[in-house]
């Protein structure tokens, strides 16, 4: 074990974090119009995004891995970076997730929240954005920590497909090249861990808070 | 848009990806239902077994969901193999499964024997059940019933996710497409006849675990009721 | 003759609270022995550890023959002799009331299943309920829950009967149908020692009467007590329970 294999790792870490990250982001916006889109009062497009989030939650994330990668290249994209189409099938799929999460915890507001906002007068919208989503958001904040772990997971496959070089990545090369798999997988296993694990306990924090907030 | 698409040629691997499929299936099958007994008997250790399994099981569950099924895959595969350990491909792969999915139904079986009101386990207890009987009898057919939404979905998510078991060599349908994709070099079609077959098993397996239900919990299938 | 149940000066701490301070009481055969009194004068806490839900902290208490105050006691032995039926019922709500009565007898006495059901027909008929032996315990009434649980513990052939407030949990037009069943246990020589806030049934049942305040016995005798209190307490009791 040497310097230049730690550096790898953490090449492959910062390779992790930033498709998380990333993800998150695109796949958070994408997550709040499914959520939207979910409790539409059209039944077109609240049926159509049901049927979206059943078909995602149906694929393993490698197929979504590869049709994000080889489908650009048809549309005439030339070459198709690995980030791109990692992030892109990432959003997907987490936008159909965290949009079910979104759902849950906006129908979780009480009814008569909604009651209230509509008799003082509000549109739809701004009902939504002043009183429903504030309430929703604090409700949805422990599943969507608890969805980030699964983000950071997700993007192990991400080099299967994609060829995005990751942690997973990085560890599998340093184990074709020293054979030692119990000690890279293993390092690879713990900075894992090491993002993973506070998000889980904060996640779990902060649902122990809200259930005492709740009562 | 000036490419043609060719499902035709990738249509003709028909049994190629059924072959693929039903490796899947099996692989499925197989970690379910170890995976279910090994989580339950964890979940058993975690809520009434002495403090120091305990805490193993709990540190076990956590390292497990907070690493990806791939490393754990790498490491125990690949790990085996460095120590001379060599098992057929689908047994490593069934073990690597295992050990993930048994983290996650010992979490779900844990809430579920949670749920059950201590008044149940007293009045069990009083009749004269021992500890093992009160468990079989009055605390984990309820405590299944209740969290079989939440252990249903990991299933059907467990097969998803063995389509990961392709990078360590299983022959399971992610992994054989990989055949049809050198052979035709239409990927895009491959991935498209891929999401097809995923989600006919996706379905397939909901089903059933439908039908399990009913099967199962004969108070459900009467009176349609939650426990 | 030897008392089915004896309390010998028990106590019982949980934490800080000294909740039996010095109770000494007995209970002998055929007798109905209730015992009454506020929340927190340690009553339910009693009966509990006759049963061993609650082990003793000082003190002597045998039950059936079994001595509850040795820690080698093998509490299987005891709970076949006892059956208590609780204030929540706890009917076990994914088996019908056939198999939350019958399962006792088969997994613990090893009874056929043919055999399990005539005991559980027998005994279910004795509480008024055999027509009801393929319900699961949601479609039935609290009251009518209350006697399959009572059934299921008379199911496995006690010598002794605890109840600890079984009609607390009951809307008024219920507790009538359980008080009936209780008192046909009664008058068929079922050895039964009640915690209860009903005075006219205590009244008109029991052969004993046990007032507890503070943890301790305060006034106990027959049934008179309740029309004659010699203590003020027990008098101030019996006028708010009214």
């Amino acid at each position: 074990m040497n310097m230049q294999y730690i550096g790898s790792l953490l090449q492959g870490l910062w390779g992790t974090v930033l498709l998380s990250l990333l993800t998150f982001l695109f796949g958070g916006l994408f997550g709040l119009v499914i959520a939207l889109a979910r409790i539409s009062p059209l039944r077109v497009v609240a049926r159509v995004t049901q049927a979206y989030i059943q078909f995602m939650q149906g694929l393993p994330l490698l197929v979504l891995m590869g049709l994000c990668f080889y489908g650009p290249s048809l549309m005439g994209m030339q070459s198709v970076n690995p980030l791109f189409a990692a992030t892109l099938a990432m959003t997907f799929y987490a936008g159909a997730y965290l949009g079910e999460i979104w759902r849950g915890c906006l129908e979780a507001v009480p009814k008569s929240q909604w009651e209230a906002a509509e008799c003082l007068g509000l549109s739809r919208w701004q009902r939504m954005r002043l009183v429903i989503l504030p309430q929703g958001l604090r409700l949805a904040t422990p599943p969507t920590v608890g969805f980030m772990v699964q983000i950071v997971k997700n993007t192990s496959v991400a080099s299967l497909v994609v060829g995005y070089t990751e942690l997973s990545y990085n560890a599998k090369v340093l184990n074709n090249t020293t054979f030692q798999p119990f000690l890279y997988f293993g390092l690879a296993g713990l900075l894992y861990f090491a993002v993973c694990y506070p998000l889980s306990r904060q996640a779990r924090k902060l649902e122990r808070k809200l259930n005492v907030s709740r009562r | 848009m000036n490419y043609e698409f060719d499902f035709g040629a990738v249509l003709a691997y028909w049994p190629l990806f059924a072959e693929g499929a039903w490796v899947t299936l099996r692989l499925a099958f197989f970690a379910t239902i170890i995976g279910f007994v090994f989580g339950t008997l964890c979940a058993i250790a975690r809520t009434s077994g002495p403090t120091w399994l305990q805490r193993i099981v709990a540190g076990y569950v956590e390292a497990i969901r907070n690493t990806p099924l791939l490393i754990q895959s790498y490491f125990l595969i690949f790990g085996m193999a460095s120590i001379g350990l060599r098992l057929p491909i689908l047994v490593g792969a069934t073990i690597a499964l295992v050990v993930n999915i048994g983290a996650y139904t010992t979490e779900i079986m844990r809430a579920g024997i949670d749920s059950i009101q201590p008044g149940q386990v007293e009045a069990a207890e009083c009749l004269g059940l021992s500890r093992t009987q009160v468990y079989l009898h009055v605390v984990l057919r309820p405590a299944m019933e209740r969290v079989y939404p939440s252990l249903a979905s990991q299933y059907v998510l467990l097969m998803l996710a063995s389509s990961i078991l392709s990078s360590v060599g299983v022959e399971e349908l992610f992994g054989i497409s990989n055949r049809v994709q050198s052979d035709t070099f239409r990927n895009f079609e491959v991935f498209v006849v891929l999401g097809v077959v995923y989600l006919a098993l996706s379905m397939l397996l909901r089903v059933a675990f439908w039908l399990l239900n009913l099967a199962l919990f004969t108070r459900r299938r009467k009176l349609g009721t939650p426990i | 003759m030897s008392a089915v149940v004896e309390l010998k000066n028990i106590h019982k701490t949980f934490g800080t609270n000294h909740v039996l301070r010095g109770v000494s009481f007995e209970v002998h055969r055929g007798q109905v022995a209730a015992i009454i009194g506020q929340s927190g004068s340690g009553k339910s806490t009693a009966l509990r550890c006759m049963d061993r839900l609650e082990t003793i902290d000082q003190g002597e208490l045998t039950v059936c023959g079994h001595a509850l105050h040795d820690p080698k006691l093998d509490v299987k032995t005891l709970r076949r002799d006892v059956g208590i039926v609780f204030q929540s019922y706890n009917l076990f709500p994914h088996l019908t009331v056939e198999q939350n009565v019958t399962l006792a007898p088969r997994t613990v006495k090893g009874i056929k299943a043919s055999e399990a059901r005539e005991i559980a027909t027998a005994v279910l008929a004795k509480v008024g309920l055999k027509e009801k032996m393929s319900a699961y315990p949601e479609q039935l009434s609290g009251g009518q829950q209350q006697r399959v649980a009572i059934a299921r513990s008379l199911a496995m052939e006690p010598k002794l009967m605890l109840f600890d407030e079984v009609t607390s949990a009951l809307d008024p037009q219920l507790t009538g149908e359980v008080l009936r069943v209780m008192e046909q246990l009664a008058k068929d020589g079922m050895t039964m020692v009640l915690v209860t806030h009903e005075m006219a049934f205590a009244r008109n049942v029991a052969h004993q009467v046990i007032y507890m305040r503070d943890g301790k016995v305060h006034e106990s005798g027959t049934a008179e007590i309740l029309r004659n209190p010699q203590t003020p307490a027990l008098a101030n009791f019996v006028c708010a329970e009214k």
